[in-house]
């Protein structure tokens, strides 16, 4: 355990602790401190992330560091082992970054139903499990963090979220934790079939052993059963259905961890789970995941091109850009995982922001559908109807932002893939995702027009001046602004970090 | 700080000021402008360095770890960037100044003007790239100014539709440009442009794969500069403000497609097929486009069919490796046309339309604006001894040189081009005659404004006229022009050690054969409209007939895209959301046991409920097809 390995046990502690004290403050004093204390819990976590990412050694981000490694329950052969390497820690600041700006957010702007003490706790607890879940070195660890996230997450969509004409909140809520308790259940039969060839569940072990001591049958089936259940919180094609009806319901902070955090746990889990212990495995079965990933794109572009309601629409365009995610993964090559992991945090970023944006614009009109929103935001509130076309630009993966590095290595990876895999059916692959990015400029420029654009005097009546961005929205939403513009000028800034662990995991580099 | 920095960034820092200080229109104006006009000091030094000594120089700035390929965030300077740099800073400083007085009172005025500072930036970062990755983060970005400034009005329907469909358009040739890239830098192993300049020599790749990257490149160009079969979105793309269409629309972003395959001009002659595909392609875009222009009524979609035009001819002149007339065509081109749209922006700001019908006897009212775009139509036709004349005349005669040299891979495209190009300066001669003649002479329009424009919009339009004039001069020395392109050559020692060497001179003078030729079919153009117009003082375009509404639509290209792409798409998409429903929802959330819920997911596409049969039908397919393929592979 090295010196600095208290970092990550803290940054699970403190927003643990939070969690519990905002919980126990009794009473009405409770409920009027819950807010702040939130955000300053929220706040101490990413002081915690910064100081973990100051205290990585960047030379080495292919090794793990900043380890903490204890036996827990010897008799179950679990330890209670952390690390972070070049891949999760990106993952860890996204997250504590995203958390900490919701918090923030919470302060001023609560969804309907009151309880702002339940609600701050469950935030804390949600992050908790998220940022164990990126931090995790035992599969058993990883499995219990990944299953706490789904608790906080079906209370905040249950309680704080909103009844849709599709469905109510309470089934959105239901399908979300059915989908993902089915799909968490099928990823532990892989882990115990993986256990079982190898006596392990010790992340960093298998990761070396990369595979031994499995037969390529048994590779597979633990495969198919990881994969199969982290497609579901993908989400893949066709086990996206929960989404949609999740992310409509959520409120606005629920959606902006569910897309930006959350949906990163099932690509990261591909990433640094199945391709390290079963590669064979992962080799067989990698083109049906690319082949679904490149479905997913054109399948989210399509129900995209048709929606008519914001926050369904930027769902499904979840869909289409972890289909970029999956692709990346599937060519097993370094361009295609770096593309991903890129994908990933710039996914987290941007979708992070089009989901903020669109809850203020929701708030602000009581409806997120385009009928509800009207036309011509450029004018009624000219800063929101610009972050909002921003977002949509950097979403559409325009060069320069954040969103065109992942999607340019992942079709490069596709371009080329590893020499185990259908080149023929890869360089398909990449065109049919090509023309995903076609469409998925169409339809966001489309709902850039019907929002942002139109005649002013169609803009909804009772509505012809809003508030423009509030100081908290400003606040909140800044940071993922300048990041999306770093991060698209300075690819070296996160490759630096991901392509050292990509090199290890593959075997490629020193 | 390198000059290539500082041109990229200087801009770009204007575009930031202007985008995040929201400052009053003044404010905003300093900003735009100054930034403007340093940039253009900036280009003007190193141009004048580069007519003096030369300029060539690489410089990398940080590597982009990918573990596949090698992208650098590399930089150069060289005769060809120093050459499209200074046009590029020239028409941006004159569109700023001159757009302070026709935009100044619009509101929106600050963004407009930050976006056309982040535009110059993106498309200096094109010119001075030495990446293609870097290259392309350029590209795209002019894009998204485009999209942004081409809706600059989107309270009106066409504005909001143009700016969409000029980006989604070029979008489309831009994935298979990247596809293009990635297919040269892999192929390669190497993304540096003057890395793979240095690799022609020996064998670069295999001469198929070479043809087919080359043409993905291609479709970025043909979408970029406009050209068949991508071509639909700058006519439409006039319904932004002027000052944009004369910068972004004429002078240089959809310069940037023939830029692009001058920049990679090794590569593409190594792929002889390629460039014989652009020549033929160039050449029906030329004249296609040249009969167009004929008979529109909006004087903007005249210039930009006329745009679309002379693009094409750099095209052409590139595909049949007369690659100096090409990049002389675009330098003469870049200053003559942003003359003529801003000209027609002062005409639209007084008469207060669009509508050629409407407007005529301007000559009296608007004498510099007469004299400035006479000059302009001049050099588009190729008038001695304005600089179109000139530019146009090396194309001829490079054409004409292919022919003779048999350099060409196939004898008949050379011939292709001459004649097709010769065929449109008679229809560019009478397109610009009718212009003129309906603008400026005829019966009186009513204008708003009965006055000539601002200084602002007359100090801009007379120093473009001058620049028109100026380059003319520039052509009569026919050794300058080529020597300042590729003063300097990166070149490779024995020893492996690059080295810069002076390139050979290539001349650039008119012919006497195909100067005749062309004036002599000029003044026919020019005199039928001139005749067809004096009999009955109509618009010269009813002597069409039939033809006129056909031309008027483009020839209909828009229509059949609507019909093969546009509609079947939103049928795609609303099918799409009508069948995206539970699947596997049905069995997780039922109750029972797994066979109860079997049976009910099998009852349920059994007893026809085609969404989730659909879906379950399509999973398979894909698997089915993965599996097949992946086994045909091993």
């Amino acid at each position: 355990m090295s010196a600095e390995a208290w970092v990550l046990l803290a940054m699970i502690i403190v927003p643990a602790l939070g969690s519990a004290v905002v919980a126990l403050v009794p009473g009405p004093r409770g409920d009027r401190v819950a807010r702040p204390l939130g955000a300053i819990f929220g706040g101490i976590t990413l002081v915690l992330a910064v100081v973990a990412v100051l205290a990585f050694d960047h030379d080495a981000a292919g090794t793990f560091q900043l380890e903490t490694d204890l036996s827990w329950v010897p008799a179950l052969d679990l330890r209670f082992h952390l690390g972070v390497d070049g891949i999760s820690l990106p993952l860890v600041l996204l997250t504590a970054l995203l958390a900490f700006l919701c918090l923030a957010y919470t302060t001023r702007v609560m969804p309907k139903a009151a309880q702002p003490r339940a609600f701050v706790a469950v935030l804390l607890l949600l992050e908790v499990g998220l940022l164990g879940t990126f931090v995790a070195l035992d599969l058993v660890l990883f499995f219990l963090f990944f299953e706490v996230v789904l608790i906080p997450m079906w209370f905040v969509i249950a309680v704080w979220g909103d009844s849709t004409p599709s469905s109510t909140a309470r089934s959105a809520a239901n399908t979300f934790i059915l989908y993902t308790l089915l799909g968490s259940a099928v990823m532990v039969l892989g882990f115990l079939v993986v256990h079982a060839e190898t006596g392990t569940f010790d992340l960093v072990a298998l990761a070396d052993g990369a595979g031994a001591g499995m037969a390529r049958g048994t590779q597979v089936i633990a495969a198919l059963a990881m994969l199969g259940g982290l497609a579901v919180k993908t989400p893949m094609w066709p086990l996206h259905t929960w989404l949609p009806d999740a992310h409509t319901a959520a409120p606005t902070v629920g959606s902006v961890l569910l897309a930006g955090a959350l949906l990163k746990m099932g690509t990261y889990g591909m990433v640094r789970v199945v391709l390290p212990v079963v590669p064979e495995g992962t080799e067989v079965l990698a083109p049906y995941l690319g082949a679904l990933g490149v479905v997913g794109i054109l399948y989210g572009s399509f129900a995209c091109l048709a929606q008519t309601d914001l926050k369904r629409l930027i769902a499904y365009s979840s869909v289409g850009h972890m289909g970029f995610v999956l692709l990346g993964i599937s060519t097993l090559t370094p361009a295609g995982i770096n593309g991903a992991l890129y994908a990933n945090v710039a996914h987290g970023l941007i979708t992070g922001l089009l989901f903020f944006v669109v809850g203020g614009i929701k708030d602000r009109h009581g409806s997120s559908s385009f009928d509800g929103v009207g036309r011509a935001l450029y004018a009624r509130a000219p800063r929101l109807a610009a972050i909002l076309a921003f977002a949509a630009v950097a979403s559409l993966g325009l060069p320069g932002l954040a969103g065109f590095w992942g999607e340019m290595l992942t079709l490069l990876g596709a371009y080329d893939p590893s020499s185990a895999l259908p080149r023929g059916l890869y360089l398909t692959l990449m065109t049919l995702a090509g023309v995903g990015a076609v469409l998925t400029a169409a339809y966001l420029l489309q709902t850039v027009r019907r929002v942002c654009q139109g005649p002013i005097a169609d803009a909804a009546p009772r509505r012809s001046s809003l508030e423009d961005v509030s100081s908290i929205e400003a606040l909140a939403w800044s940071p993922l602004v300048v990041l999306v513009v770093l991060l698209g000028v300075w690819p070296g800034l996160l490759l630096g970090l991901t392509d050292p662990a990509v090199a290890t995991l593959l075997g490629t580099g020193g | 700080m390198t000059p290539a920095l500082a041109a990229i960034l200087v801009p770009a820092l204007a575009a930031l000021v202007g985008l995040t200080a929201l400052g009053r229109s003044r404010r905003a104006a300093a900003v735009a402008v100054g930034g403007a006009l340093v940039t253009f000091a900036v280009t003007a030094g190193t141009a004048i360095a580069n007519v003096v000594d030369g300029v060539a120089d690489s410089a990398s700035y940080g590597l982009i770890p990918n573990g596949t390929a090698p992208m650098q965030v590399a930089l150069r300077l060289d005769g060809l960037s120093a050459t499209v740099a200074i046009m590029v800073a020239a028409v941006a400083l004159a569109v700023q100044i001159y757009s302070v007085s026709y935009l100044g009172g619009d509101p929106r005025y600050p963004s407009y003007a930050a976006l056309i500072s982040l535009f110059t930036a993106a498309m200096m970062l094109v010119v001075h790239a030495d990446d293609l990755i870097i290259l392309l983060i350029g590209w795209e970005v002019m894009g998204i100014c485009s999209y942004f400034l081409v809706a600059h009005h989107w309270e009106l329907r066409d504005a909001r539709r143009a700016g969409v469909k000029a980006f989604l358009v070029t979008r489309i040739g831009d994935i298979a440009f990247m596809f293009g890239i990635f297919g040269l830098g892999l192929g390669s192993g190497t993304f540096r442009i003057s890395d793979l300049e240095l690799l022609v020599g020996d064998d670069l790749m295999a001469g198929n794969t070479l043809t087919v990257v080359t043409l993905l490149l291609l479709a970025g160009v043909v979408g970029k500069s406009a050209q068949l079969p991508l071509q639909v979105w700058l006519p439409d793309a006039m319904a932004g403000p002027t000052p944009v269409s004369a910068l972004i629309h004429a002078a240089t972003m959809v310069a940037a497609g023939v830029f692009l395959v001058a920049r990679l001009y090794d590569v593409f002659l190594a792929a002889a097929a390629t460039l014989a595909v652009l020549a033929v392609i160039a050449a029906i875009t030329m004249l296609g486009a040249a009969l167009a222009a004929l008979v529109q009524p909006d004087i903007k979609r005249v210039l930009a069919y006329s745009t679309i035009s002379q693009l094409a001819y750099m095209l052409a002149a590139l595909g049949v490796q007369a690659y100096e007339a090409g990049m002389f065509h675009l330098i003469t081109h870049g200053a003559f046309k942003a003359l003529l749209f801003l000209a027609a922006g002062a005409l639209i700001h007084v008469v207060g339309t669009n509508l050629l019908p409407e407007m005529g006897g301007l000559r009296r009212i608007m004498p510099v604006t007469f004299v400035t775009m006479t000059i302009g139509l001049a050099a588009l036709i190729g008038i001695p001894p304005f600089s179109g004349f000139f530019s146009k005349e090396a194309i001829f005669v490079g054409a004409e040189e292919a022919i003779h040299d048999g350099s060409a891979a196939t004898a008949w495209v050379p011939w292709f081009v001459l004649v097709v190009a010769m065929i449109t300066v008679t229809v560019t001669a009478a397109y610009a005659t009718r212009l003129w003649l309906l603008a400026f002479f005829g019966t009186r329009s009513a204008p708003a404004q009965p006055h000539e424009v601002g200084w602002t919009m007359r100090g801009p339009l007379v120093v473009l006229a001058t620049t028109t004039v100026g380059l003319g001069v520039i052509g009569l020395r026919n050794d300058w022009f080529p020597a300042w392109l590729d003063r300097l050559t990166f070149t490779v020692e024995p020893a492996g050690i690059t080295d810069l060497v002076p390139a050979e001179a290539t001349l650039l003078a008119p012919g006497l054969v195909t100067s005749i030729a062309s004036l002599v079919l000029a003044a026919i153009g020019a005199g039928l409209t001139y005749l067809s117009w004096r009999r009955t003082t109509a618009d010269p375009a009813r002597l069409l007939g039939r033809l006129e509404p056909v031309l008027d639509r483009g020839f209909g290209v828009d229509s059949l895209y609507d019909r093969v792409v546009v509609r079947p798409a939103r049928r795609i998409a609303a099918a799409t959301l009508v069948a995206d429903r539970d699947v596997v929802g049905a069995a997780v959330t039922g109750s029972g046991t797994v066979s109860q819920r079997l049976g009910a997911a099998v009852r349920r596409s059994q007893d026809g409920d085609l969404q989730r049969y659909l879906t379950v039908l399509l999973a398979g397919t894909v698997l089915v097809i993965v599996a097949a393929w992946t086994a045909a592979g091993t």
